[in-house]
């Protein structure tokens, strides 16, 4: 387990050295994620130990949102005084998100089964 | 009695105390779930975070206080955005055959999302810190406020966002896939996945495997493409 997480910490380090010297616009752990997949590619897929640890962070990650989520208490204001404007963008936004993303990839799996058939 | 509330005052200001009840708060959560069947409106992160919110309230404790304990938590997030390159990898097959048209939708759904939720946002004159912290609402948490944060806004504002938005989502996509005629489980998993993140793939991975597995590599993907395009966009929109 800590062998895994020094891998992932690794990962999140050389992801977080490359956006401070290239002024990246992705964060650290997003490069991370990106040079893991990369090294997976190219040398095989991660070992047991690696998956294990990965698998338990990932089956638990609500919990790590909870910290970030109670800072609600600190923002009651703001969201009180943006209420209206949040009420009407959330949703409407969410709902094209949904339609936008659902309906162009439904037309390319259709022309793709047509083409496999 | 007095030597009880001595006690309070101290370890009021103590990460133990804050890091435990965080803790303590996810296990009540996630029993309560577990009591409601894992309903679709049963969250164990929402739950955890009113219980835990509550008692900050109710106690009058600061969130810098909250936070000196609960941000051991908090740094885990780093290394567990990291991991989803396993469940990433696990799904390179698929994603390779169908890369164009997972890029292509996924791009274009999000950029819908964000864009239309930062357009409104700035025509009902909402402060600039209030619309960038919205831009990020549909990628998975921690990816969401890495890039608020580098982008000036506020990330815990975020992390609201991306909650409140992926309740909503949860409660409308049935009704949104029948009104816009998306039947495709593919479609429908990639949908679910760019709109409300791991929520979304949760709901998915109990009604379809495949469609949780396309809802599943879209937060990766969503969370890299979102950080791409969506500092250009704050600049192309002027805001």
């Amino acid at each position: 387990m800590i062998r895994a997480l020094a891998i992932l910490l690794l990962c999140q380090l050389a992801g977080t050295v490359l956006q401070q010297a290239l002024g990246l616009p992705m964060p650290g752990p997003v490069l991370g994620f990106v040079i893991l997949v990369a090294v997976f590619l190219y040398r095989g897929g991660p070992g047991a130990e690696l998956r294990e640890t990965s698998q338990g962070l990932l089956k638990h990650m609500g919990l790590l949102f909870v910290p970030a989520g109670v800072g609600v208490v600190g923002e009651l204001t703001v969201l009180k005084q943006n209420a209206l404007a949040l009420v009407i963008a959330i949703p409407v936004s969410t709902v094209l998100g949904l339609l936008v993303t659902g309906i162009i990839m439904q037309r390319f799996m259709r022309r793709a089964d047509a083409a496999d058939a | 009695m007095h030597n009880f509330f001595h006690i309070w005052v101290y370890l009021r200001t103590q990460p133990l105390l804050w890091l435990t009840i965080t803790l303590c708060m996810w296990e009540v959560a996630r029993a309560i779930d577990i009591r409601a069947g894992h309903h679709a409106l049963s969250n164990p992160t929402v739950m955890a975070i009113v219980l835990t919110a509550a008692l900050l309230l109710l106690t009058h404790t600061s969130y810098q206080t909250y936070f000196s304990g609960a941000e051991y938590i908090q740094f885990l997030l780093g290394p567990a955005t990291v991991a989803l390159a396993v469940p990433m990898y696990a799904n390179w097959p698929v994603i390779k055959r169908n890369f164009l048209a997972i890029i292509v939708s996924l791009t274009a759904g999000s950029m819908v999302a964000a864009g239309s939720a930062m357009l409104i946002l700035r025509a009902l004159h909402a402060p600039r810190m209030v619309i960038i912290s919205l831009g990020p609402k549909s990628v998975t948490t921690p990816i969401a406020m890495g890039i608020a944060q580098d982008l000036g806004g506020n990330p815990s504002l975020t992390a609201v966002f991306v909650m409140i938005t992926a309740m909503f989502g949860i409660l409308v996509y049935p009704v949104v896939f029948r009104v816009g005629r998306v039947t495709d489980w593919r479609a429908r998993g990639l949908a679910a996945g760019v709109a409300m993140h791991g929520l979304g793939t949760a709901r998915m991975l109990t009604i379809d495997e495949t469609a949780g597995a396309f809802a599943g590599l879209a937060i990766g993907l969503n969370g890299v493409i979102t950080s791409l395009f969506l500092p250009v966009m704050i600049v192309v929109f002027g805001i």
